[in-house]
């Protein structure tokens, strides 16, 4: 076998054999290739690689070394090339990079390989977009040869259960900021599926780093209805003490990491936290969440290439769901979305039907456990639609036509479509569904009606917080205000407690 | 009264206040800054003949008195510049503290300024590493490193640099405990970036950009002004439980050498020291800039004025108290740095005793600053806040 040659040969590797080597690499590659192709027939993991012809991520991700290094890397990375598992999971180049006719190895630092004769350009983009990973169709039907996740009854219904109850919050927060009562909402009508069926793949030891339309994690993980409804309200049981718009969740003891509206800042921070975890040993990941804006943020890069240099066990999970307010992914990225960003980086990704909760249960998972076991981060694009405005001071219908809202609305949604399922597992019935929405409905009102009835948080809260101990200059600034607020009382909002 | 070296050397004399000729003889025994130059790698080699030994010294005689080990004169202390009392810092906060992580753009292998020299070695490349060349990305992996309650030491490679992380200092790392509601914090995060004027740095490395900062609740920044303060300073903005942006003035490097306890201790944060007594003027600066304001106190007590000179140390939250018993007792406040006029955090200060010490004031408040202009090459020499432009200002505010 071409493997065991290279590997001999490598212990007594010289300058000088540097071109037999490269030889012995296209000859493993093309070998390897073969049996990558006959795995890729038994395992769903496993996606032919269609967009580059340049260069494996092996090879860039060998990065700078010395001249007197480069040999040792050369035959690091054989050995990785070699490697089986290795192999399998990262994917191959369509063709063996080595021009058969010169097999010099180029060893610069930035890259380590070979030459061609051939004066050519990678394209810009592969020739087929990289296919999406689903198992079941729009009617809830499993796609053939489809390998369906182990999902029992009592987990199914309880996803079900959470996107209806997310779905049924949804409505009647926005009703509820629609009313006056709160100041601000943001819904997640579409991505209910990226909500909950990710949570549910995750353990609920991992760290969640999300943007603002992921309250579905928080959910799952046990963050009550009235947890919710005291945020939006930012009365004295707001975790965050009424000092952040609504939809700014967040809880220590859910692991779930305070929102905040700039976007992108929290991917970088994710990456630190999963450092954290690996240097802690823990079996635990980290998890970010974002949307296909924030992939063009400076943050994200940096998140990124943080992930892959420090070799982070974190799962970027991108929500695309098509617009960014009112920018369309066409204004946003000329990329084959977001999924080949994650080979510019030497991250392994994958795209999945956002609206199908099976294939994204199924992909986190599998995500997770590489992330874990292996140290490293993977890119998860899933592919959804923005069924809502971006949030309620937006109106969407001057920037995008109401038959597409509701195609995707009506006959796309992924609440649905999991319905559909497990009602043809025999798992779920029209009694069922009739007690899950009333019972949810009720629930949401009244988690609503509890906290809207609450005081605000004390007065007192504004100063504190800014560091862990109250430093004079705010002592001061707070006795200060105590005396304005006795000069003009009536300034100020009754609800919030001053004495 | 705290017992303070005044000698200076004519080398650092000339450094911060000469002329051109005296400059270009300098160039050739002040240390150069930049990576591409070749670097000393340790305390003994930076100590050689063409540094002097005592030479820049505010010297810390007083150390603070909630410190691990009892720092009084019996301490041993050894002779040691700038960078390797913070590379003494770091080591102890990495020995004391398995959580704690040093990270930046080429710290590996000791840093463009060596103040990770030996680091890596010491404490493993898991520990100390090198990141990719992206501030954003280093402030913001630090953030959620230290939300997950560890000690994240970055270093911002030229405080210059630190803009493109300005977002996550000012909106993430400063509001990250209030946002939350004291669930979380990153009060493990110190950010290190040396800063300021170094007598060939041009626009990009030589800005001090610390009033950008002290605009921002939530963050705390530091600034010392030897080596003694820089460790005891250092490892109390490590151990902080809030983040802190801390400032390190790479002119002193190497210039500034003098005797720095050996042991572990820290110096307080948001207390100002009184380094000179005196009754007619209050000078109030920090960092480098007491080097050259201690000069201008020099001159002016040959002139029978006394100068009161104050390093404020911590710049937010800063110590007022004792800047207003100073301005209470002296009756005039100057105030001074190297960053531009407006908007500088002499601005601040001066509007501050304004408001507490109007009716004791027997004159304006005086600023000696940059200019409004770029971190100019060439015309540095003129726009520094030089020995004497303060000493006209002294002599201008009790002339008033």
């Amino acid at each position: 076998m071409a493997g065991s040659t290279v590997r001999s040969l490598m212990k007594t590797s010289t300058t000088t054999t540097l071109a037999r080597v490269a030889k012995l690499i296209t000859e493993a590659r093309s070998c390897s290739q073969q049996r990558t192709w006959e795995n890729r027939r038994s395992s769903p993991l496993l996606l032919p690689a269609r967009e580059f012809s340049c260069g494996s991520a092996l090879w860039n991700a060998s990065g700078r070394s010395s001249s007197l290094e480069s040999e040792e890397l050369l035959k690091k990375n054989l050995s990785k090339v070699l490697s089986p598992t290795t192999r399998q999971l990262s994917g191959e180049p369509e063709k063996a990079f080595t021009d058969d006719e010169n097999l010099e190895v180029l060893d610069y630092p930035g890259a380590k390989t070979s030459f061609t004769h051939e004066l050519k350009f990678i394209p810009e983009s592969a020739a087929e977009p990289v296919p999406c990973y689903r198992l079941v169709n729009d009617f809830g039907q499993p796609l053939p040869w489809a390998h369906l996740p182990e999902m029992d009854v009592k987990l199914a219904r309880e996803i079900y259960s959470h996107m209806v109850t997310l779905q049924t919050m949804d409505v009647i927060f926005y009703e509820a900021q629609r009313q006056g009562r709160f100041s601000f909402y943001m819904t997640t009508n579409g991505e209910e599926a990226i909500n909950i069926a990710t949570a549910a793949a995750l353990s609920p030891q991992d760290v969640v780093f999300t943007q603002y339309r992921e309250p579905g994690i928080l959910m799952w993980r046990g963050f009550s209805l009235e947890s919710f409804a005291n945020q939006c309200f930012g009365n004295g049981d707001d975790l965050g003490k009424g000092r952040q718009m609504p939809v700014h969740y967040g809880s220590h003891e859910h692991k779930y990491f305070t929102i905040s509206s700039p976007i992108a800042t929290q991917l970088p921070q994710a990456v630190g936290a999963a450092y954290g975890l690996k240097m802690g040993n823990e079996d635990a990941c980290a998890v970010a969440y974002f949307g296909d804006g924030a992939s063009s943020e400076g943050d994200f890069h940096a998140a990124m290439n943080f992930a892959s240099i420090l070799e982070t066990p974190i799962l970027f999970i991108c929500r695309n769901n098509g617009w960014a307010i009112s920018t369309p992914t066409n204004d946003q990225f000329r990329s084959d979305g977001i999924v080949v960003k994650g080979r510019g980086y030497g991250i392994r990704s994958i795209r999945v039907d956002g609206m199908d909760t099976l294939a994204l249960f199924s992909a986190v998972k599998e995500a997770r456990k590489m992330a874990i076991e292996e140290s490293r981060p993977v890119v998860i694009e899933a592919l959804t639609y923005r069924v809502g405005h971006h949030s309620t001071s937006d109106d969407s219908s001057k920037y995008r036509n109401k038959v597409e809202i509701d195609h995707w609305k009506l006959v796309r949604d992924p609440v649905l479509r999991f319905k559909r399922w497990i009602e043809a597992q025999g798992w779920w019935d029209i009694d069922s569904e009739k007690k899950i929405r009333t019972e949810a409905r009720a629930a949401v009102i009244a988690a609503m009606n509890k906290a809207g009835r609450k005081e605000k948080p004390h007065i007192s809260v504004l100063f504190e917080d800014v560091y862990d101990s109250l430093p004079s200059h705010l002592k001061e600034q707070q006795a200060q205000l105590r005396e304005v607020i006795a000069r003009h009382p009536r300034d100020y909002p009754a609800d919030v407690p001053t004495l | 009264m705290r017992s303070i070296s005044r000698a200076l050397t004519s080398i650092q004399r000339c450094a911060r206040n000469c002329s051109s000729n005296q400059q270009e003889s300098l160039s050739g025994l002040v240390r150069p800054f930049s990576s591409h130059a070749k670097l000393d790698t340790d305390t003994k080699a930076s100590q050689g003949d063409d540094v002097p030994k005592k030479s820049m010294n505010l010297s810390s005689a007083k150390l603070d008195t909630d410190t691990k080990a009892s720092q009084g004169d019996d301490v041993p202390k050894k002779s040691m510049n700038l960078f390797s009392a913070i590379n003494q810092a770091l080591h102890i906060a990495l020995e004391t503290d398995p959580r704690s992580y040093v990270f930046g753009e080429d710290v590996s292998f000791g840093g463009v300024f060596r103040c990770t020299t030996n680091l890596a070695d010491t404490f493993g490349k898991h520990r100390i590493f090198n990141t990719p060349l992206c501030e954003q990305g280093i402030v913001g992996f630090a953030i959620g490193l230290a939300a997950m309650d560890n000690r994240a030491i970055a270093e911002i490679q030229f405080a210059d640099y630190i803009y493109p992380a300005f977002d996550q200092i000012v909106n993430e790392a400063a509001k990250f405990r209030y946002r939350s509601g004291n669930q979380f914090n990153c009060g493990g995060l110190t950010i290190r970036a040396p800063y300021g004027a170094v007598g060939h740095g041009g626009h990009y490395h030589s800005q001090s950009p610390e009033s950008f900062f002290c605009h921002v609740p939530g963050i705390k920044v530091v600034i010392p002004r030897s080596p003694a303060q820089a460790k005891g300073l250092l490892l109390a903005s490590i151990r902080d439980p809030n983040p802190v942006v801390f400032f390190e003035p790479k002119w002193l490097y190497r210039l500034s050498v003098e005797e720095v306890p050996e042991g572990d201790y820290m110096l307080p944060l948001s207390e100002a020291e009184v380094i000179r007594e005196g009754t007619d003027i209050t000078l109030v600066g920090w960092g480098a800039q007491l080097v050259v304001m201690e000069q201008a106190c020099i001159e002016a007590s040959k002139e029978d004025i006394s100068c009161e000179l104050i390093d404020l140390r911590t710049l937010i939250p800063w110590d007022r108290e004792t800047v207003v018993a100073s301005v209470n007792k002296t009756g005039r406040l100057l105030v001074s740095h190297e960053a531009p006029v407006t908007g500088g955090f002499g601005a601040e200060i001066s509007a501050s005793i304004t408001e507490r010490c109007f009716l004791r004031l027997e004159a304006p408040v005086a600023r000696v600053c940059g200019y409004d202009t770029p971190f100019p090459l060439v015309f540095e020499p003129f726009y520094m806040p030089t020995k004497n432009k303060i000493l006209d200002a002294i002599k201008a505010a009790v002339n008033y």
